[in-house]
């Protein structure tokens, strides 16, 4: 009986290497578990746009209330994608959205909100890409919610749909805002 | 016109084997990973460009994945480059700088796993598969060597209708000629 089980196991270990196929594949590789989950927010300093009121300059402006904090760029097509949810967000009035543009002029930045509206509140840029990597940030847009002290409580990677908002996002921001 | 001839030969075989080894050094050149780091990125002290060169092909770019931040080309891996020779400058060592961006981007950002409880099954699991493959192949010749068990001795049945079928002592009335007839084929 047990001989002709081991027949059976070039079948049991093809089934095994499918198995991680299939999640495998399903899996985007571009989505790594952040190291700053749960860590204090990053200080910062960064030039707000010039003419728009009111910049995100440094780690101080994101304290003492939950907020999004959305990385962008006027090159980045997923962002336009991500735009108007962005705007239903801030319309909705539950939680700040404030924006890092980065790699990018601030001259393009701001014909870009010109063109597509404005969803966000502070604003900061940073041509350096230098703040992108002390976010740990891969790409754009990436979204991070932050808490009342200042603590990375979630990072979105890729854009934000209604579906991500109303399922993962809200309710997080909702328990935030209540602790 | 007779001495020129093989000179000629000589000079056209010499001729072409440079131009072999040209090509072959250019294909060389070709194969070996040539760097994506530009000039205007370097650091003027070579020791210290040598060490950035060297922190720096054991990171990876986070946006290509198998590609350390030396050898690609993205954007990102440029501004990880010149982020690790402003690291070098300021005074950190190899490892701070490794660790600068470990705390940024998690283990992932090294190309080579560290070694730590985490990734134990990384490092011991190749050479655990490679030990359960031997334990097998050792236990099969082993059975191999001592001889198989041989097929299970015949039940009274089966043995009854075995002497049946080869017409053993109490033979069928067919039997006997045939086996007569294949006797006198043979001799």
């Amino acid at each position: 009986m047990t001989r002709k089980l081991v027949y059976f196991l070039p079948l049991l270990v093809v089934a095994v290497l499918l198995g991680f196929f299939i999640v495998g594949l399903q899996r985007d590789p571009r989505e790594l578990p952040s190291v700053l989950l749960d860590q204090p927010v990053p200080e910062f300093a960064l030039p707000g746009l010039p003419g728009r009121e009111p910049p995100l300059t440094e780690k101080a402006d994101l304290q003492g209330e939950v907020v999004l904090l959305n990385f962008f760029g006027s090159w980045c097509a997923a962002c336009l994608q991500e735009h108007p949810v962005l705007q239903r967000i801030q319309d909705e009035g539950l939680v700040p959205v404030h924006g890092i543009a980065f790699k990018d002029q601030p001259d393009d930045t701001l014909r870009w909100l010109k063109r597509h509206g404005d969803p966000y509140d502070r604003i900061g840029y940073d041509t350096t890409n230098r703040i992108a990597i002390e976010f740990g940030i891969t790409g754009a847009p990436e979204t991070f919610v932050i808490d009342k002290a200042g603590v990375i409580r979630h990072k979105q990677i890729g854009p934000i749909t209604d579906r991500i908002w109303a399922e993962t996002l809200r309710p997080l921001i909702e328990d935030l805002n209540e602790g | 016109m007779t001495h020129s001839a093989p000179r000629h030969r000589i000079a056209r075989a010499s001729r072409l084997a440079r131009a072999a080894g040209i090509l072959l050094a250019a294909l060389l050149a070709a194969g070996a990973p040539a760097g994506a780091v530009e000039p205007n990125e370097m650091l003027d002290d070579p020791a210290l460009e040598a060490r950035a060169r060297e922190v720096s092909k054991g990171l990876r770019c986070v946006v290509c994945q198998n590609e350390s931040i030396d050898e690609s080309n993205a954007e990102m891996a440029r501004d990880m480059r010149v982020l690790v020779r402003d690291r070098i400058l300021a005074g950190d060592s190899n490892a701070e700088v490794e660790q600068y961006l470990v705390d940024r981007y998690g283990d992932y950002v090294l190309l080579k796993p560290p070694f730590k409880p985490t990734t134990y099954v990384l490092w011991f699991g190749p050479a655990l598969i490679l030990l359960g493959g031997a334990v097998a192949a050792v236990a099969y010749y082993r059975r191999k060597a001592t001889g198989p068990a041989g097929p299970a001795p015949l039940s009274p049945d089966e043995e009854a209708r075995l002497h049946a079928l080869i017409g053993d002592d109490e033979a069928g009335p067919g039997a006997g000629t045939r086996t007569g007839r294949d006797q006198g084929g043979s001799a």
